[in-house]
């Protein structure tokens, strides 16, 4: 049976769909079957972070009017065989997701995957309630700010009260908190939350902790995930990431501020 | 037009009821003297009424009129008269009024009903028990009850409660007990870090918060509608 997990946040801009394709993509390495859905009906990006937007034929909303199947929807990626993404529509609003289509969909693609994905929209309108709706477990992305922090706490309270896992008295949604956009050096100066912080406001356990880096930013214009980036501090902070997402232990890194070398110091960081 | 200066106008107020087996003077006079005793302010100059249901003889009610004269009581009239006492009543300068029907008093009750003590006896309240955080935006209201939170209650996140709240994670949200207007009932938290406190209608922001209590366990209840802050323990 299929994983559903969902990358949510509440706030815009604090690296969803980052976090999704790095995840996805970390998962489906290890040999799992995992597809991506890009639930952001009218601003589509997960195409563009996997650099697969020129592949873009049909898409998730197609497929729920029946107009598409699954399978000519969806993007094999080129690098990883058993990874496969599902783009949103650009043209549509997210009001053309309806419950039963999602789950008829969810329903489809569990007897062929293990993990499904699901990079949900900023906000709590019915996009993101419908990208959480099914969700076995939860990745919640918080930048170490109390903006972002308040949201996933929002968001929190929605996984334990709008979910199906809540409505049908199941056991609920494990949630995991993913610290992104972490600089340690700021953090020192007080200009940011610490880990702790963020940790007792929030109160679940934290998954992975990614420093703040040039490489996201250059893998995002690439389109390329961060996580296939293996020599970036981001890279592998997403690599630990997935490690524990899949019950492993794995030491937390980054946490600290890296003392410079000599040669660091000449000739920069 | 009408003149106001002049109105007669039903009203309802108030009265002690005296239910007494033996209205005999004498006898008035030894029970009242023992409550008055009890409550001696309470009672001052307080209208009583006597309940002369169970009465099969007219009592003397000019020589009890003497006893609640001399203990500064005021006598105002009589209640569940039959029609012969009535006259007796009335003749005697005292006032018959109607009983209330639904109250039938017990016979062995032989002291005067104060209000106070019907508003001791407070009905046992019901508990809320939520046994997880509360997020922001969540909102949780026990009605009629009191609610106990075996979590934390998270910035932008209510916790309501016509009765007590006990909290016994960390307060970031707002905590309203007493919402039903009961300004007895007070906020437990383990930690104080809230945005916003109110009793009865009486609130304080987070600013009026800050301070010896905050980031530590506290109680805060309301006095002379002002809210107060304690320790815990």
């Amino acid at each position: 049976m299929a994983k559903i997990i969902v990358v949510t946040s509440g706030k815009g801009g604090v690296g969803k769909t980052t976090s999704s394709a790095a995840i996805g993509t970390g998962i489906a390495m290890r040999g799992f079957k995992t597809v991506i859905i890009d639930f952001d009906i009218g601003l589509r990006n997960l195409d563009l972070i996997m650099g697969c937007e020129r592949r873009v034929v049909y898409d998730f909303v197609n497929v729920i009017n029946g107009e598409a199947n699954l399978k000519q929807a969806m993007i094999k990626d080129k690098r990883i065989d058993t990874l496969f993404i599902l783009p949103a529509s650009q043209t549509r609003d997210k009001d053309a997701l309806s419950k039963e289509g999602v789950e008829r969909i969810l329903n489809e693609l569990a007897q062929e995957f293990d993990y499904i994905i699901c990079d949900s929209p900023a906000g709590i309108e019915s996009g993101a309630m419908m990208a959480l709706y099914f969700a076995d477990e939860a990745v919640v992305v918080t930048n170490p700010e109390v903006s972002s922090v308040r949201d996933s706490d929002r968001i929190l309270g929605m996984l334990s009260s709008k979910s199906r896992r809540a409505e049908q008295g199941l056991p609920g949604i494990k949630e995991h908190l993913l610290l992104t956009r972490y600089n340690p050096e700021r953090v020192l100066k007080g200009e940011m939350l610490s880990v702790e912080d963020v940790g007792e406001i929030l109160a679940i356990k934290l998954l992975g902790v990614i420093p703040e880096s040039q490489a996201v930013l250059n893998a995002s214009n690439s389109g390329t995930p961060v996580i296939l980036d293996e020599d970036s501090d981001a890279g592998q902070a997403y690599l630990d990431t997935v490690a524990r997402l899949l019950g492993e232990e794995v030491p937390f890194r980054f946490l600290n501020v890296e003392k410079k070398g000599l040669l660091k110091r000449i000739f920069g960081g | 037009m009408s003149d106001h200066s002049f109105e007669l106008k039903g009203s309802l107020f108030p009265l002690s009821v005296l239910y007494c087996q033996d209205l005999s003077a004498a006898a008035v006079k030894t029970q009242l003297q023992q409550k008055l005793a009890q409550a001696p302010a309470f009672f001052y100059r307080a209208p009583v009424v006597i309940n002369v249901e169970s009465v099969t003889q007219a009592p003397d009610f000019e020589a009890i009129a003497e006893v609640f004269k001399e203990l500064e009581l005021v006598l105002v009239g009589v209640c569940g008269a039959s029609a012969e006492l009535k006259k007796v009543a009335q003749a005697a300068g005292l006032a018959a009024l109607q009983l209330s029907k639904s109250k039938t008093p017990a016979k062995e009750t032989k002291e005067i009903e104060a209000k106070t003590e019907a508003a001791t006896a407070a009905p046992v309240m019901e508990t809320k028990v939520v046994e997880q955080n509360i997020r922001s935006g969540q909102q949780i209201y026990a009605k009629g009850a009191d609610l106990v939170i075996r979590g934390t209650v998270g910035a932008g996140a209510e916790v309501i409660a016509d009765g007590n709240i006990h909290i016994y994670g960390t307060l970031r949200g707002k905590a309203i007990a007493g919402a039903a207007g009961d300004n007895q009932k007070r906020v437990f938290c383990h930690k104080l870090e809230a945005e916003l406190i109110s009793i009865a209608g009486s609130y304080w922001l987070s600013d009026s918060l800050q301070g010896e209590y905050w980031g530590k366990s506290a109680c805060i209840g309301l006095q002379d509608d002002k809210l107060v802050l304690a320790d815990l323990l």
